[in-house]
């Protein structure tokens, strides 16, 4: 490195490095199941072994754990680019002999697997999905991959790192979605605690319910095993299933427990500190959560009124077919505007009406300090107040009127900083758009207008399913692997909420 | 503990960042950018408000709280904080004012105003400055034990006959403790702290601290610089922190001159101190300042309302032939500017405020605290109980406890001085002196 570099880049990849160690952690989960499953545990015994070495050699750059607002950007961008490479090598590994069609020693295609993961995107690119073609090791590993991502590992990295107190809230602002952070509590750590400690709670009464189904005779397919995975992806918004039909392969009744979970998962965490510390009413009287769910109403009810009338869903005549017009548009509304991904049915046959109005909804994204992508709600909430700010200063020139969300006037920052985010998200999205229709044309893929327009939205938002080529029973197999790199980095890039690696790219970041 | 910080600005900040390794912190501010700030540089819980409004307080989880310490820069915000926060929950509260007038109310009045803690700034300055007149050659002077010990901290000058030797040539006083050697690099700031040995060798630009009775640093002091005695003190400008030193000045039998250039003021003051020459002129009349024997002047104190006229005051004096220069610098990055240009010592009112609060809010049995450096290193008086690892054993047992960095400088056992060595032991009840380095503080602090 030459003598210009003013980024202490040593104690970013050093504390990227504590984060590899303690990875192994979370990878002996898959390998116990191997054990138990009697299926291969070598791979996750050899991963185990890289991630250790690597985060070791890593975290011997540096003893210094003083992190500035710079160093921040570095670490979190390094640690989900490490942790996603680290991840795919299960993949790599994993199956030989097994009735797989995939060639898996195909290494963007794992590691396109394993970001979709972290990232809790949930576009996979496995043609055949089941623990039929797969182990279960493999398939829970994969689920857990979204769990980490969820909250997010370096906010859990914050909570069990008593070194990251201080850089702690430099490093959860790059890497929390949503627009600032949120101290709930004096001690940082305890905040990324709290967190973490509900996401957890609702994982395992998710877990608990979905299970309880099975027990009771309402879903037959919800054994253990599915009961543990799906609970794994919901509260992160990721969208993985083990079953090669993601939800419609269960009951109407496991469809109606998982969409309050969705809901949840797409809610400011920082609202159920509220509710602990009781004050019941701190998610009724958040701005952004009001908005969030009044949004999801409205798209439900258009939605559930276009599969009633049209011929989305065959055969909805009558009660049954308003609760099954309503139980299909709510859950894929809520799916597709949290990023979870799931499907409770095959939308590829629905009408272009109806997915129009989903692709609509892949921008919205969840809140702000929720485990959603996208573009986030709270953004689109001050967005439209200063429009109509805009509007009024139109007729009154020498009005002053901030932009207020929640009673509390915005700085004028706040809000530029809102803009320029959401601009930059949607030229990234038409990029992404032109950069994968030329390099599908390059391999003569033949690509439709609404499919690569999906693609492009659900793996820049992770939310993950698209339509037609990329649809909910589809995957992202067939484009060439150039395509699939240029996805990797546009699920990176938006599960980061693009600032920590742009400002990568940048000469000014790393010249003083 | 949790602890409620009303005001963010330096003193604030300062106390904070010093709480929060061992507490719960939340800081309160009205200035938005200043809590945003203060967000990423500390591990606090930072809340843009009034900390004089009952809604901020309960936002800030008063009840939960045990401490508040309100040091804005407004007398009257800070006491109003404390009251209301008295009448809402049961929290200990610490004010900071400037003022002597509330000072003197609550002085007067058990628990007044809902303070249980009043740290005057202004009066913390002047006996600042006092105890560094009294003290030739010293950058800073800290009391502990009731005034018997005290620690000291000299710059060696190159002509300081004490330069050049080792530690143990120029240790010639029986009650004195070489406690730390603070090697400062290029821009002054502190480089690395060495706990001195007998063969360690005192190069000239060297910071030495030393700790021990009050006869004995003044003697290291007297050894340091040995033609400085005071006699002769200019104090320039009449503000209150000017007022409270010349009356110190005065209890110690020195007669100070005190330069206000405004005609009442100079009047009141002439009135209030019986024991001092009031001048009424312009401290920056070159004139003037000859016909008042500037030149025969021992030391010049600056205590104006700006930094600026401080320093300007501070080197005209100095040019005219005054041998020291002492000025008070409110604001902290002027410090090192100040120090470098020429004037011997700045005293930084926050500073002092900062100390005295980090004082009161030492859980342990601490009785007294001083701040080395910039939070480098701190000089603590702790009383002996039984749970504390010193209780009947020999200083030289003990130190093999205690992390490295840790020196006891002095013991005072019923009022009077022990000297501490290897063998001393110490028993419950004496107050220890020790300096530590802030590293190992913690570690310390909770075995004492």
């Amino acid at each position: 490195m030459n003598g210009y570099v003013r980024v202490d880049w040593r104690a970013s990849l050093s504390l990227t490095g504590r984060v590899l160690l303690y990875l192994a952690v979370p990878l002996s989960i898959p390998l116990v199941t191997a054990v138990i499953y009697g299926e291969g545990w070598i791979p996750f015994l050899v991963t185990i072994g890289v991630t250790t070495l690597a985060g070791f050699a890593l975290s011997q750059l540096d003893d210094d754990h003083d992190l500035g607002a710079r160093e921040g950007f570095l670490m979190v961008a390094a640690t989900w680019l490490a942790v996603a490479l680290v991840g795919t090598i299960p993949y790599l590994l994993a199956d030989h002999g097994t009735a797989s069609t995939l060639s898996w020693p195909n290494v963007p295609n794992a590691l396109f697997e394993s970001m979709s993961g972290f990232t809790t995107t949930g576009a996979t690119v496995m043609g055949q999905i089941g623990v039929e073609h797969h182990s279960h090791a493999l398939l829970l590993w994969r689920q857990l991959t979204q769990w980490l991502g969820g909250m997010g590992i370096v906010v859990l990295a914050v909570a069990i790192l008593p070194e990251l107190s201080v850089g702690g809230a430099q490093l959860m602002d790059a890497e929390a979605p949503g627009p600032g952070i949120e101290k709930l509590t004096p001690r940082i750590a305890e905040t990324a605690r709290v967190l973490w400690i509900a996401y957890f709670a609702f994982t395992v009464l998710e877990i608990f319910l979905l299970y309880g189904l099975q027990l009771t005779g309402l879903a037959q397919e919800m054994t253990l095993f599915n009961a543990i995975s799906h609970g794994l992806t919901t509260l992160p918004t990721g969208g993985f299933s083990p079953e090669a039909y993601s939800i419609q392969a269960f009951s109407a009744a496991v469809q109606w427990v998982i969409i309050p979970f969705m809901v949840v998962a797409g809610t400011n965490f920082a609202l159920f500190w509220g509710l602990v510390r009781g004050e019941p009413l701190s998610l009724l009287e958040d701005e952004e959560f009001r908005f969030y769910t009044g949004v999801m109403a409205t798209l439900t009810a258009v939605l559930t009124v276009v599969l009633f009338v049209g011929p989305s869903l065959p055969g909805t005549t009558g009660l049954a077919g308003i609760e099954e017009s309503l139980r299909h548009g709510l859950f894929q509304v809520v799916s597709i505007v949290t990023t979870t991904g799931y499907a409770s049915f095959d939308f590829n046959n629905w009408t272009t009406t109806a997915q129009y109005l989903l692709l609509f909804g892949m921008f919205l994204g969840g809140s702000a300090g929720s485990t959603g992508g996208a573009i986030k709600m709270v953004r689109w909430l001050v967005i439209a107040k200063s429009i109509k700010r805009e509007l009024f200063t139109t007729v009154h020139p020498e009005a002053v009127s901030p932009v207020r969300l929640g009673g509390r006037a915005l700085d004028e920052s706040a809000v530029r900083g809102i803009h320029t985010f959401t601009l930059l998200y949607i030229a990234l999205f038409f990029l992404g758009v032109v950069v994968l229709m030329l390099d599908a044309g390059r391999v003569g893929m033949e690509l439709q207008v609404l499919d690569g327009l999906s693609a492009i939205a659900a793996t820049i938002g992770n939310v993950g399913p698209g339509f037609g080529v990329v649809g909910p029973m589809e995957s992202y197999l067939p484009f060439p692997w150039t395509s699939k790199l240029w996805m990797v980095f546009l699920m990176w890039i938006g599960r980061l909420e693009i600032f920590p690696v742009l400002v990568l790219l940048t000469r000014a970041y790393w010249r003083s | 503990m949790r602890v409620i910080v009303i005001g963010a600005g330096e003193v604030g900040s300062s106390v904070a960042g010093s709480l929060a390794d061992e507490h719960e912190v939340v800081v309160v501010d009205v200035d938005g950018d200043r809590i945003d700030a203060l967000t990423y540089e500390l591990d606090v819980l930072a809340i843009e408000g009034d900390g004089a409004a009952i809604e901020t307080l309960r936002e800030a989880g008063l009840e939960a709280s045990d401490l508040l310490i309100a040091v804005t820069d407004d007398d009257e915000t800070n006491i109003v904080s404390c009251g209301t926060a008295k009448t809402l929950a049961d929290v200990t509260t610490i004010a900071r004012v400037r003022s002597t007038k509330y000072l003197n109310t609550w002085n007067n009045a058990e628990g007044a105003l809902g303070v249980d803690a009043m740290v005057g700034t202004n009066l913390l300055t002047a006996r600042k400055i006092a105890s560094m007149i009294g003290l030739p050659a010293a950058r800073d002077v800290d009391t502990f034990a009731e005034g018997t010990i005290q620690m000291a901290d000299f710059e060696l000058a190159a002509d300081s006959p004490v330069a050049g030797q080792t530690v143990a040539q120029a240790d010639r006083f029986d009650d004195l403790t070489f406690a730390a050697i603070l090697c400062p690099d290029e821009d002054g700031t502190c480089e690395e702290i060495v706990i001195p040995r007998g063969e360690t060798t005192l190069t000239a630009g060297d910071e030495v601290v030393v700790i021990g009775t009050d006869e004995a640093v003044t003697a290291f002091s007297h050894a340091v610089a040995p033609d400085d005695d005071y006699h002769d003190v200019l104090v320039v400008g009449g503000s209150s922190v000017g007022y409270q030193t010349a009356k110190l000045l005065e209890e110690r039998g020195i007669r100070p001159k005190l330069i206000d250039h405004d005609p009442e003021r100079a009047r009141y003051l002439s009135e209030a101190l019986s024991g001092t020459t009031v001048l009424e002129a312009d401290a920056t009349d070159r004139d003037f300042l000859k016909r008042e024997n500037i030149d025969a002047v021992d030391v010049v104190v600056t205590t104006l309302e700006s930094d600026e006229g401080n320093l300007l005051a501070g080197l005209l004096a100095k040019r005219l032939g005054a041998d020291r220069a002492i000025a008070v610098v409110e604001d902290r990055s002027y410090v090192d500017l100040f120090e470098t240009v020429g004037i011997d010592v700045a005293v930084q009112p926050r500073e002092v405020a900062a100390e005295e609060i980090t004082r009161f809010t030492r859980e342990q049995h601490a009785e007294n605290v001083a701040i080395i450096g910039s939070d480098q290193a701190e000089v603590i008086e702790i009383e002996i109980d039984s749970e504390s690892v010193f209780d009947g054993r020999p200083i030289r047992e003990v130190a093999a406890d205690l992390p490295d960095g840790v020196v006891v400088g002095a013991i005072t056992r019923d009022g009077k001085y022990i000297r501490p060595r290897g063998e001393t032991i110490v028993e419950t009840g004496d107050h220890v002196v020790v300096f530590a380095e802030a590293a190992g503080l913690d570690e310390t602090l909770a075995k004492l």
